[in-house]
């Protein structure tokens, strides 16, 4: 199918969306958040809900526990913030309560990446993705628009076990439709074809998109895989998909370490090893600017994923 | 027998079983555990609401007990067992591999009675407030207790969860300060000094109940006490004045203790001052 863009919106928003759907269809919904509930766009649900809703202050550790705490006897908390103060900042109380504890407690991470823009480096995360697939038995997750944040709050509310949900500040194109279902686990294929493999997540499936359009006038043909769900990784899509095209190239709006890339290259050095390229960020912090600036600084954008895929596919066909 | 009594001779039997386990384990803390043994075991053996026999991990319709200073894992693995939770013989298996008694509790095994892992301090009191939180949704009446060390209370996040509990006013949930005095690396006083600890609880909104954590009268006394308090739209925190070791000469009193296994001389030596009443558990290997 074509995708085109059908107006810019924020993912957060897509988020908030959904949980206030929750709050309207789920009994057992209840969230919390640390002092950000307007930029979580959580307002929404705490003012419908406000029995349900946790207003924790600044003070994301004990709101991780709380919300463990609250799981136990059947709740699923929705806990809310920054990726960099729901992560990083507690990652003690995400290991022991939430991932070994195996309780049913949902992070729900704004603000993630390079593109949060302007606030700068503190509040830049781009090591949120590995630290949490790091956690066993956490279920990482990398909507790329609205709709598709939307959907991914609604099957993490339905999976049982810990996820994370990151999503982004800015307001970027939404291009998937409203009505696609969201299923853990499963890559969706945006493009086919056949010189290519691109496996892209969040914000960077947008640029993909574009790179890809660049690429079929050059005739390259790209196969573009949506890894909405980094962990657990549809494996089998991936290598479907690398078995065809004989080369990879991965776009994450992440560091190198630990992000996707990486991720796939294990896999891939398992199961079916060829010409790979990596778009992310290389081992540096980040800065203030605006996010399409920023984009563009860290090698981001569709012009360096379209770079990646040149390279990957010249060095296929060397 | 009165009440006390009869606790009393529950609380040797869970300090035999204490120096028993951390002895067989070569490894352990039995300092905050035999510390804490005598209100612990009033709180398992008379206090709380609760049916171990039919125990599952949501704690409805049950009091539920959460362990902050995980630590204290001998303590706590002697009072399950000895009020049902799952075989005293099971205590024989203490921190081996493949048991589900490890070293600071864990729910990965199944072991009846735990709510939640903890070892990494200062996070209990905030899932205790989570815990509570949720019985208030479901309409459950009953209470959430939960122990912290003192040293623990070094920690941020405790008073983090002094703000959350009392904003909150979450009338539902009993917390206990093991206030011993020590940790591993020296008095708490010259450790990291926790000042007036009555008065910071009390500056934070809690309702703040003090009592000598070895006197079972007082002991049963101020969970009455406490209990009453419900109502209150504010947590409560008891705060036990206890002795680190207490009930065994050699190690009462003092930090040495906190972290370290008795050889099975010293084993002997603690055993001989404390009355088997209710039956050792057997080794199952």
């Amino acid at each position: 199918m074509e995708y085109i863009n059908t107006g810019n919106k924020d993912t957060r928003s897509g988020f908030g969306a959904g949980l206030a759907e929750l709050g309207r269809t789920n009994p057992d919904v209840v969230a919390l958040c640390a002092d950000l509930t307007g930029s979580l766009k959580m307002d929404e649900f705490a003012s419908e809900h406000p029995d349900r809703f946790f207003q924790c202050g600044i003070q994301e550790a004990n709101m991780v526990d709380v919300a463990a705490g609250l799981s136990l006897n059947g709740r699923i908390p929705f806990v809310g913030s920054f990726a960099n103060f729901v992560t990083a900042r507690v990652y003690d109380q995400l290991r022991q309560c939430v991932a070994y504890g195996n309780t049913n407690v949902k992070i729900a991470a704004s603000h993630a990446g390079i593109t949060l823009g302007e606030d700068g480096a503190t509040h830049q995360t781009m090591e949120d993705i590995g630290l949490m697939r790091m956690l066993p038995g956490f279920v990482v997750l990398n909507p790329c628009d609205y709709n598709q944040c939307k959907a991914a709050t609604l099957a993490a509310a339905a999976w049982k076990g810990p996820v994370y949900i990151r999503f982004g500040r800015p307001s970027v194109p939404n291009f998937t439709p409203a009505e696609a279902r969201f299923e853990i686990g499963k890559a969706v294929r945006m493009k086919e074809g056949s010189d290519v493999t691109l496996l892209a997540t969040g914000h960077l499936v947008w640029e993909s998109l574009c790179a890809a359009d660049m690429l079929e006038k050059e005739g390259i043909s790209v196969d573009l895989l949506n890894i909405h769900t980094i962990k657990p990784l549809d494996e089998e899509a991936v290598i479907a998909s690398v078995s065809v095209t004989g080369a990879v190239v991965t776009a994450e709006e992440h560091l190198l370490a630990g992000g996707l890339g990486e991720l796939v290259a294990g896999v891939l050095a398992r199961r079916c090893p060829c010409p790979m390229e990596f778009v992310a960020v290389a081992d540096r912090f980040g800065q203030s600017g605006r996010p399409s600036e920023l984009m563009s600084a860290y090698g981001l954008d569709a012009a360096h994923i379209a770079d990646a895929v040149r390279k990957a596919v010249s060095r296929k066909n060397a | 027998m009165s009440n006390e009594e009869k606790l009393t001779r529950i609380a040797s039997q869970v300090r035999r079983d204490i120096i028993r386990m951390v002895t067989g384990a070569a490894s352990g803390h039995p300092g905050g555990s035999l510390s804490s043994a005598d209100f612990v075991t009033a709180l398992f053996f008379e206090v709380m609401e609760h049916s171990p026999e039919h125990w599952d991990r949501s704690g409805k319709g049950n009091d539920m007990f959460f362990l902050s200073a995980g630590h204290l894992s001998p303590l706590f693995y002697s009072v399950l067992a000895r009020s049902g939770y799952f075989p005293v013989d099971e205590l024989s298996t203490f921190r081996r591999f493949g048991s589900r008694l490890q070293g600071h509790p864990s729910v990965a095994k199944g072991l009846p009675g735990v709510y939640e892992p903890s070892g990494s301090l200062g996070q209990g009191l905030s899932v205790a407030c989570g815990a509570a939180l949720g019985k208030r949704l479901s309409g459950d009446n009953h209470k959430v207790y939960v122990l912290c060390g003192d040293g623990e209370s070094q920690e941020g996040q405790i008073w983090e969860a002094a703000l959350f509990g009392a904003m909150h006013g979450i009338d539902n949930l009993i917390a206990m300060t093991d206030w011993n005095g020590q940790q591993i690396d020296g008095p708490v006083e010259s450790v990291m000094s926790l000042g007036n600890l009555r008065a910071k609880w009390e500056a934070f909104g809690w309702r703040v109940l003090e009592a000598d954590g070895h006197d079972m009268r007082a002991i049963l006394d101020v969970f009455a006490e406490a209990g009453h308090c419900s109502g209150e739209k504010r947590p409560v925190m008891i705060l036990f004045k206890t002795e680190m070791g207490h009930g065994v000469d050699f190690m009462a009193g003092t930090h040495k203790w906190h972290g370290k296994a008795p050889s099975a001389e010293q084993c002997e030596r603690a055993l001989s001052e404390l009355e088997e009443t209710l039956g050792d558990y057997k080794s199952i290997q």
